[in-house]
């Protein structure tokens, strides 16, 4: 079991690497989702450092949803994915290595480039440690609950906006937790209460998702 | 459990003749019911000690948020239906069930925002309940556009029933997470739903309302249910034979 | 390899409210090859789709041996047994020839390189190894599917449309290899629109006439 892991992450990664101008794609996105703000409400820093958390979290959201429309989309074209679902391994793992793939490329990214970003929204350099650690525990929340709604819509050409409708209400949680962390650094409250809770929701994503999504696929599959 | 009833229930053609059967009682029931729960509540009980008449809003709009609530757990419970069993009748009921469950979200919204005017002076807060209303109806959104969405029918089935377990698994947190975000936010402890000992002539009304909505949204689902069952079944000898006898 | 006995018992498919076949019954032996004929849109893709398990049967059982073919251990042993190549050939157009076929064979059992050398050189594919996938014509892509039936020790063969877009040469390389496979004990199913006249021991499922 472990030699399939290993061989499809290897896979995984080789298609990822063979295009790697899509790997950017979401980074940038979230960067000018990010610098929106500032250019709407004006860059006064008071008020920046004041919206710094949520303007974060939500383009990471934004950014991670989008990235993810068409995760299972080019395999289930050209009959990859007919092929997952028949192997005698579990389709619950499989996917769950493939979403963790995922984000490893692209939320461990926004995970890296979210304390730039904080500093660009006047955030203190003491919070950016909550801040990494709210996005380090929440995107794989992010991506896992992200490819539930890409397994369901995964015969479908609509595009991340369908995705974004089922999928968001679903997101409200996570980023309750996460901004509410970073809040809580920047008023010099401690952390660790909503780095749990975070922890919690990722350990509730890790085991139930992937039978999610591996039903999903399944539907998915048998048009 | 008398399963031959179940699976009986489970054919379009006995749906069809038991819930035609059943509909006009309850129908009347509910007409029975709303009536005058809405008299005795908006005309006969007696006034707020705080809030004075603006208060009559709740026999509209707490019975409007309990169908919603419930409506959705229908949805979750008839997608687990459709996708263990493989009735039919569940998903009709899923598709059918949930536009009622959405407008039932829509007018506790705006009947919260009503009654929120005259109390805060604005028409909308966020507070803890509004809040996790419209995330709701925003649930109820995605399964609509969901099924709407995949054109092949039993695919469609599958998916929204899959949509609707993963909503209902994350109501809870949803709910729990936007209360705290609440009181992170607001200190204010106001509540729409305060409802401390309510004298009988205030409750007893509200009591008739929840059950007259619930009624009513039993004969709305019916309704649909029905239509629904004849259109996909169209093809069928009870049909046909059944329009026969209406025309 | 030798299979087992693959039963369909009752079958019935049912797609988008329309009812495609049903009570269709068929014993299928070890050595024998089944070509599933029909106007389009009998349920053609459907049946094999069913016996693949990608799609659910909407009555009916299928059993290989003893056991069905959609609970339980039965179900694993199906799907360590069977093969289906369907219309798309599940060939990524970033990999390599090698690497697409090394993955595939992966989901069931890993494959050194050399035998995939070897089967990338039985289809014809000799020197397109390590050439990315689309570069590679759809017929060439369809070749690299077809290499798992030389790599692979499934029992049970499910194929749909396999001479789609393979020239003369290959269809008689094809033809030949899968009535060895049935000779060695192996089961095929298989649709197509080429003629297979002039094999021998064929049958033949007309789902036109079964509806």
């Amino acid at each position: 079991m472990l030699q399939i892991i290993w061989l499809l992450f290897c896979r995984e990664w080789r298609l990822a690497w063979r295009r790697p101008g899509q790997l950017l794609n979401p980074l940038v996105f979230f960067a000018i989702v990010i610098s929106l703000f500032p250019l709407a409400v004006g860059p006064e820093p008071s008020m920046l450092r004041t919206m710094a958390p949520g303007v974060i979290w939500v383009a990471a959201l934004l950014a991670t949803l989008l990235s993810l429309d068409g995760l299972f989309r080019s395999d289930y074209e050209d009959g990859s994915l007919e092929q997952w679902v028949l192997s005698p391994h579990p389709l619950s793992l499989m996917v769950l290595v493939k979403v963790l793939h995922h984000w490893m490329v692209c939320g461990l990214a926004l995970v890296v480039l979210s304390p730039l970003f904080g500093l660009m929204l006047s955030l203190p350099v003491k919070v950016l440690p909550a801040l990494v650690l709210s996005l380090l525990l929440g995107t794989p929340v992010l991506s896992l609950l992200g490819a539930v709604g890409a397994a369901l819509t995964v015969g479908l050409k609509s595009g991340g906006v369908l995705l974004a409708l089922l999928i968001l209400p679903l997101y409200i949680p996570v980023l309750i937790l996460g901004t509410g962390a970073v809040e809580a650094a920047l008023q010099g409250l401690p952390v660790a209460g909503y780095a749990l809770w975070l922890g919690c929701l990722a350990v509730l994503a890790l085991s139930l998702s992937p039978v999610a999504i591996a039903a999903g696929l399944r539907i998915g599959v048998s048009e | 459990m008398n399963w031959t009833f179940f699976h009986k229930l489970g054919s379009p053609k006995s749906f069809y003749d038991i819930s035609g059967r059943w509909l006009p009682w309850i129908a009347v029931a509910s007409f029975i019911l709303l009536t005058v729960g809405t008299v005795w509540g908006l005309v006969f009980a007696p006034q707020d000690y705080q809030q004075g008449n603006s208060f009559r809003i709740i026999y509209i709009h707490v019975p409007a948020a309990f169908v919603a609530q419930s409506c959705y757990m229908m949805l979750a419970v008839a997608g687990i239906v459709t996708l263990v069993w493989r009735m039919k009748l569940a998903d009709v009921a899923l598709r059918c069930a949930a536009p009622i469950g959405a407008w039932m979200t829509f007018i506790a919204l705006v009947t919260g925002a009503i009654w929120g005017k005259p109390t805060w002076g604005t028409y909308w807060v966020w507070d803890a309940r509004l809040t996790s209303m419209l995330i709701l109806l925003f649930l109820y959104f995605g399964i609509i556009a969901l099924s709407q969405a995949i054109s092949n029918r039993d695919t469609s089935a599958k998916a929204t029933a899959v949509l609707a377990i993963v909503g209902l698994v994350n109501i809870p947190i949803i709910k729990y997470s936007v209360d705290w975000w609440n009181t992170l936010h607001q200190p204010a402890t106001f509540k729409l739903t305060e409802k401390p000992a309510m004298p009988v002539e205030m409750w007893f009304p509200l009591l008739l309302m929840v059950l007259g909505f619930y009624a009513l949204f039993t004969v709305s689902l019916l309704m649909r249910m029905r239509l629904e069952v004849l259109r996909r079944e169209h093809k069928t000898r009870w049909v046909r034979d059944a329009l026969e006898k209406v025309r | 390899m030798k299979s087992q006995p693959v039963d369909i018992r009752q079958l019935a498919c049912e797609r988008d409210q329309r009812e495609l076949f049903e009570d269709l019954s068929l014993h299928l032996e070890p050595g024998d090859v089944l070509q599933v004929a029909g106007p389009n849109g009998s349920g053609k893709t459907s049946l094999l789709r069913i016996l693949a398990g990608l799609l659910p049967a909407a009555a009916g059982d299928v059993r290989y041996g003893e056991d069905s073919i959609f609970v339980g251990a039965g179900r694993d042993l199906w799907r360590q047994n069977r093969l289906y190549i369907g219309h798309a050939p599940a060939v990524k157009g970033a990999l390599s020839a090698e690497e697409n076929l090394s993955w595939l064979c992966a989901l069931s059992k890993p494959v050194s390189r050399e035998l995939i050398w070897q089967a990338l050189q039985r289809v014809g594919l000799h020197g397109f190894e390590d050439v990315p996938c689309d570069h590679l014509s759809a017929g060439q892509q369809r070749r690299v599917a077809l290499a798992r039936l030389y790599l692979e020790v499934h029992p049970v063969w499910i194929l749909d449309e396999p001479f789609t877009a393979i020239d003369r040469g290959g269809v008689s390389t094809l033809e030949a290899h899968v009535m060895a496979h049935a000779a060695s004990g192996g089961i095929v199913v298989l649709t197509t629109h080429h003629s297979l006249d002039h094999l021998s021991g064929l049958r033949c499922l007309d789902l036109g006439q079964v509806t």
